[in-house]
């Protein structure tokens, strides 16, 4: 059986020192389940999208949703990850742009890493200087689809 | 099946392992929603309580300066993050990573914060969560109403005529959705006043009134000071949270 999801966004963080992806792989592993009920245990598939803006280690969040499911009586086949660049568009002019995300400063980076939205501490629109600009895409991590069988 | 936000999936775990959540709130803004809040969660620490204490008031932190906390040491990463204890309480901020900077957002993205915060942020060893929150009843507002677990609001005001009436609609909002409010406090009154006759109107309790303080913004940054001061007026308040725990 295959779900095919909604929108569905968190965002993780991606510091291979850092362990803050568990808490985002735990809130993925109850929504999963809260999807997929108690009666199948055996997943052959999930697709996560993830969005660049917070550089996220695909390493870490798979291998912690993995765990997560497993210990709670889940079998898990494959884990597959989309990424998704990040577009910004300001509200005062409408320029739409993709940031780059490299040009932070760590600080900056790790910032946005916990909550995706100090990007509207740290960034403005490069035309007109906004910071009344929308994250059109590329924010968290959305699960597309979960295969049981 | 309707869709829901796996954070909250998440966050509704973390915060069902806390006694008492009291989201100090009130529609009027400038009436001391943040000062009693954070001389509320010392002096619940100083009885020995585990107290966490949230900013919630996103685009307009205030709580670590009234604490003089460093936001530069950030919250530890522990399956999460774990806020670091000041002052003898768990304290989170959005200011950790916004730092001095503004951070203006709009309501949605007030929202995604809001989810963000509670799905990453753990609470090991808290009883009671205080929550300071901006004015209004907005986007904040409604987060905590619709998505803590049994939030018990403790509503401030002042006898200013203009922040009666916005009060009262407050706590006519909590009323429909049958919150329990933990009482009414009237601030920068020198008696009981026109809120003490709200409180009966509303059959919620009155925690009674605290005066204006003139050195208060000698206090500001001190916050054993500070509680030293305020803490005979919120005895009262004080007091009816930790009845909760027991
Ligand atoms: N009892 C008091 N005596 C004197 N000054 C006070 C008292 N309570 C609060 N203040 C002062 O009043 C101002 C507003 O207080 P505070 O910031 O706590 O209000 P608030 O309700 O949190 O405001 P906002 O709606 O902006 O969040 C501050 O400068 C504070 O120091
Ligand atoms: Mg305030
Ligand atoms: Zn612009």
């Amino acid at each position: 059986m295959i779900f095919i999801l909604s929108h569905n966004i968190i965002s993780v963080n991606g510091d291979h020192t850092m362990v803050h992806e568990w808490a985002l792989a735990d809130a993925l592993a109850r929504y999963i389940i809260y999807r997929i009920g108690h009666d199948r245990k055996n997943i052959k598939r999930i697709i996560v999208k993830l969005g660049v803006l917070q550089s996220i280690d695909k390493e870490i969040l798979g291998f912690a949703l993995k765990e997560i499911l497993e210990s709670m009586g889940y079998t898990v086949a494959k884990i597959d990850f989309e990424d998704e660049e990040p577009v910004l568009r300001c509200r005062k002019c409408g320029y739409e742009w993709k940031p780059d995300v490299d040009v932070f400063n760590d600080t900056v980076k790790e910032a946005i890493h916990f909550v995706p939205e100090t990007i509207f501490s740290y960034y403005r629109c490069p035309v007109c200087g906004s910071r009344d600009f929308d994250i059109v895409k590329g924010r968290g991590v959305d699960i597309t689809l979960i295969e049981v069988e | 099946m309707t869709s829901i936000d796996p954070r909250l999936l998440a966050a509704k775990e973390r915060l069902s392992k806390i006694k008492v959540i009291v989201p100090v709130m009130s529609s009027k803004g400038g009436v001391g929603k943040t000062v009693i809040a954070g001389s509320l969660a010392i002096l619940l620490a100083r009885h020995g309580v585990g107290t966490g204490l949230l900013d919630l008031d996103f685009t307009n932190p205030g709580l670590h300066i009234l604490l003089g906390a460093n936001i530069s040491s950030w919250p530890e990463e522990e399956k999460g993050v774990v806020p670091p204890m000041i002052a003898g309480i768990r304290f989170m901020t959005t200011a950790y990573y916004s730092g001095d900077e503004p951070l203006p957002l709009r309501g949605k993205y007030v929202d995604e914060v809001f989810k963000e915060i509670l799905c990453i942020t753990r609470w090991p060893g808290v009883e009671i969560l205080i929550i300071d929150t901006p004015p209004g009843i907005r986007d904040e507002a409604l987060d905590i109403l619709t998505y803590i677990p049994s939030p018990r609001p403790l509503v401030v005001g002042t006898p200013s005529p203009l922040a009666i009436k916005s009060v009262e609609k407050l706590v006519k909002v909590l009323r429909e959705i049958g919150n329990e409010i933990i009482g009414l406090i009237e601030n920068m009154a020198s008696e009981p006043g026109p809120l003490r006759l709200l409180a009966k109107k509303y059959g919620v309790e009155y925690l009674g009134n605290i005066p204006y303080i003139s050195k208060m913004d000698l206090l500001i940054g001190k916050p054993y000071e500070l509680t030293d001061e305020i803490e005979p007026y919120l005895r009262k308040a004080v007091n009816r949270i930790r009845s909760f725990i027991h």
